[in-house]
């Protein structure tokens, strides 16, 4: 476990020492993990789509213009209109504002609280971790979107809530993996050193292990957001999510799944289709950050 | 120009529906056939058996069959919201003597309940009194229709009479409710008041069979039924299905003949347009209205300014012409239902509140009557219902309205039962989506929801001056006389008070295989369900 943490340590410095500009590093990274570049550039546009989508947005995504209800896909809706008469492209562009909203939201609140708990749980052991792990056994007992359902139940819908009710099962799961990776580095002598010093816990966890266990702790964090945007979506095309008006890829989806499947299919293919792509895309990203953070893997 | 032929082809095979159901629905053109079983599908679960209690279409449809009742809408003629006729009573329906103040009616000899037991005026009685005069702790939800009733008693085996307090138009048709079934005295006495919410002993023209939750309720022609000849169908079995579309794809795929509450008009077109002649669509007004309830007790909605630009941001003749696409709501309408001889013509309605046909200068009063009460660019919490047709399309699309006058609606969606709860019981909500269905159409009795002292009624208000003239019109004797006092409440009710806000009247879309007859469409799913005049064609 030593030999690992000091081989990545080793690996950092190795790459700084030969102070390759940002495009080199990218474009090495590139050749590398192609398909994690794939995933990077559909994430970085889904950023650009939710930052300037007031720009980017022929249409306002709540407006009803009912004169051009269910409308196909041409020249002036390229997506098609939905059943009140709402560009489908304009609502897309918007929901990646919701989908990332609420994806790096949950992702990064869930893993932040997980890698506290984890490495606390390492760090103290004993009953504290016995206790704690027992109680992450039980969160973890229940599938993701069963427990997010739940969650919904007691809370109510809503996007503050859907945050919530995705956070909530993050945290054992995050808890879990960083807590296996701080157990090795509380046996490193520079813990006991730091103990010896007269640190504080809070001190010894936040500055001297939490640094150690960030590796897994990435890989979790992006492979989180992809999972809060397909619960999200889910959530919402049960009703139980993101609310009318708002643009949201579920929403979206179930509303045009059941009524207009038929007749008007654009209502829900371009949604699904948004929700795949961005699932797909932080699903490769996250592939590829493990690959290049996990040394064995790197190694091979 | 495919799509234009597409359309064209789909109008005419609507309008060859609509054109098939108005002879063919009848079943006067063809022979009536005996023999083979109904399946239909029901969205809706069953709390429980005993309709007295329940207001569900998810017992009637199943479980009504079973049953019989004193009097009922014309199976023949269900559309008119006037003509009523015997089911166990005979003869013609009474008209009323002292004044309107007494009804007898003569009941059926020979008429059996499905345990054996024959039926006489005394279960009449014993079923009214549940109703009317229910013990302590034993629920009637329609106890509030028979106000007017002061006894009902039974003077031999044969005949009931009502006395009533007051005269009152709104008696027969609330006797006339298909929720009213008659129970068994015997079954009454012996097991007593909750018996009936776990088993089934009618005189209906079907006896149960079994019930296997959550799928179906199986019944079978009953033998000894008092409408000779009738049924016609040996069996029936309601298939639950909450899902719309696979009630959709119960009928395309034939698993299901028919479902009786109604479709989107898109379920329709899809119908149509895969089944054609197959399926017959039947189409009629629905007693059934979407409403906003603002809750007074929360500023500033105990402002009749605010109120009032609520209702006046809506363009209800636009949302018909547009949402009836879409949406199982269609007629722009009153607090009366919009065929009845009380409701208010076009020209009366457009003098109200929100009614106007110039939505721009009534969005302009909205935004000078919001800025006086110091409202602009209001934020509140709309409450809705997670159920898409109508209360999910009809709340985007007041969101949307309400926006055009600065207002921002955050609408909140949820499950049926916690927004009831919401609705009725925390009252945690600034306006809430709220609805007022009924079965028989009944005016009178329909628009006491507009009365703060109404049980049905959430918006947290009281207004004397509403309930004064609601009772001159409970005891109005003529029709003129009820139709100006109606116009008077309903000016006072939705216009100068807006203490809610009707948005449009909801339109029943019944396509069903071709198959069925007999059966008509009503202006409630709750009517004409006894089943014991449809027959398959088959």
């Amino acid at each position: 476990m030593v030999v690992i943490s000091e081989s990545l340590v080793e690996s950092q410095v190795e790459d700084l020492s030969e102070e390759k500009t940002w495009g080199q590093v990218a474009w090495t990274m590139t050749r590398k993990y192609p398909l994690g570049a794939f995933g990077l550039l559909i994430v970085v546009v889904m950023i650009i789509l939710a930052v300037f989508a007031n720009i980017l947005s022929p249409y306002d995504p709540e407006a009803n213009a009912f004169e051009h209800m269910l409308t196909p896909p041409d020249l002036q809706f390229w997506l098609g209109t939905d059943q009140f008469g709402r560009d489908i492209l304009t609502r897309i562009i918007y929901g990646a504002r919701t989908a990332l909203f609420v994806g790096f939201s949950c992702a990064i609140i869930g893993s932040v609280v997980g890698l506290i708990l984890g490495v606390a749980s390492a760090y103290f052991g004993g009953r504290i971790d016995l206790i704690f792990q027992r109680v992450m056994d039980v969160f973890m007992a229940f599938p993701l979107i069963i427990m997010a359902l739940a969650v919904v139940s007691i809370f109510g819908t809503g996007t503050q809530n859907v945050i919530i009710a995705i956070t909530i099962p993050f945290i054992p799961r995050c808890a879990r993996v960083v807590r296996s990776s701080a157990l090795a580095i509380r046996e490193i002598p520079y813990v006991d050193a730091a103990r010896a010093l007269g640190f504080t816990h809070t001190r010894i966890i936040m500055r001297h292990m939490t640094p150690n266990v960030m590796a897994p702790f990435l890989i979790m964090l992006s492979a989180f957001v992809g999972q809060a945007i397909l619960l999200e979506a889910s959530l919402s095309y049960l009703g139980l999510g993101v609310q009318e008006p708002t643009p949201a890829w579920g929403l979206m989806l179930q509303g045009g799944a059941e009524e207009y499947a038929e007749s008007a299919p654009w209502v829900a293919i371009w949604p699904g289709i948004a929700i795949s792509l961005a699932v797909f895309g932080f699903n490769l990203f996250g592939d590829a950050l493990r690959d290049a953070l996990d040394p064995k893997l790197r190694q091979q | 120009m495919r799509n234009v032929y597409s359309k064209l082809a789909l109008s005419v095979a609507v309008g060859a529906g609509l054109v098939l159901s108005a002879i063919g629905g009848s079943g006067t053109a063809l022979a009536k056939k005996s023999g083979g079983v109904l399946n239909f599908v029901v969205g809706s679960k069953i709390p429980s058996y005993d309709l007295h209690q329940e207001t569900t279409f998810g017992v009637i449809h199943p479980i009504r069959p079973f049953y019989s009742l004193l009097i009922r809408v014309n199976p023949e003629n269900p559309s008119s919201p006037t003509d009523f006729v015997c089911d166990l009573c005979e003869g013609a329906v009474p008209k009323g003597e002292d004044g309107f103040t007494k009804y007898t009616f003569k009941i059926r000899k020979g008429v059996k309940f499905h345990d054996g037991t024959p039926l006489t005026a005394h279960d009449i009685v014993a079923t009214y009194k549940k109703i009317i005069f229910p013990p302590e702790g034993i629920p009637s939800a329609r106890k509030a229709f028979f106000k007017m009733v002061d006894s009902v008693s039974a003077s031999d085996d044969h005949t009931v009479t009502f006395k009533l307090k007051f005269p009152s138009g709104a008696f027969i048709p609330a006797v006339a409710t298909p929720f009213n079934i008659v129970l068994s005295k015997k079954d009454l006495d012996k097991n007593g008041f909750n018996w009936h919410k776990k088993n089934i002993n009618g005189s209906g023209a079907f006896t149960f069979v079994q019930h296997q939750p959550g799928s179906f309720v199986e019944g079978k022609k009953y033998a000894g039924y008092h409408h000779k000849g009738q049924p016609y169908l040996d069996g029936y079995k309601a298939i639950a299905a909450p899902k719309m579309a696979v009630r959709l794809q119960a009928i395309r795929g034939d698993r299901a003949a028919i479902e009786f509450r109604g479709f989107p008009p898109k379920a329709r077109d899809d119908l149509v347009n895969a089944l054609g002649d197959k399926i017959t669509v039947q189409e009629s007004d629905w007693n059934c209205v979407l409403m906003t309830t603002p809750n007074q007790k929360r500023k500033p909605f105990g402002d009749a300014r605010v109120r009032k630009a609520l209702s006046l941001a809506v363009d209800r003749w636009g949302g018909s012409k547009y949402l009836s696409q879409i949406a199982i709501v269609k007629t722009v309408g009153g607090v009366v239902f919009p065929k009845h001889p009380l409701a208010a013509t076009e020209a009366e309605l457009v003098k109200l509140t929100g009614y106007s046909k110039d939505i721009n200068a009534s969005r302009a009063e909205a935004t000078k009557l919001l800025k006086a009460a110091g409202a602009s660019g209001l934020k509140f919490d709309f409450s809705n219902r997670g159920v898409d047709q109508p209360y999910k399309v009809v709340g985007t699309w007041l969101v949307d309205q309400w926006k055009k006058v600065g207002l921002e609606a955050k609408q909140r969606v949820q499950p049926s039962g916690p927004f009831y709860a919401t609705l009725r019981k925390s009252k945690d909500f600034d306006v809430s989506i709220d609805f007022n269905c009924q079965s028989v159409i009944n005016p009178i009795a329909d628009v006491t929801k507009f009365l703060g002292s109404a049980g049905n009624n959430y918006g947290s208000y009281e207004d004397q001056p509403l309930e004064d003239i609601y009772d001159r019109l409970l005891r109005a004797g003529t029709e003129d006389e009820q139709r100006k006092i109606m116009r008077e409440y309903e000016t006072r009710a939705i216009s100068d008070q807006a203490h809610l806000g009707i948005t449009l009247w909801w339109y029943k879309i019944n396509p069903h295989r071709s198959y069925v007859k007999g059966w008509k469409i009503a202006p409630s799913h709750y009517l004409n369900q006894s089943l014991d005049n449809i027959w398959l064609d088959k």
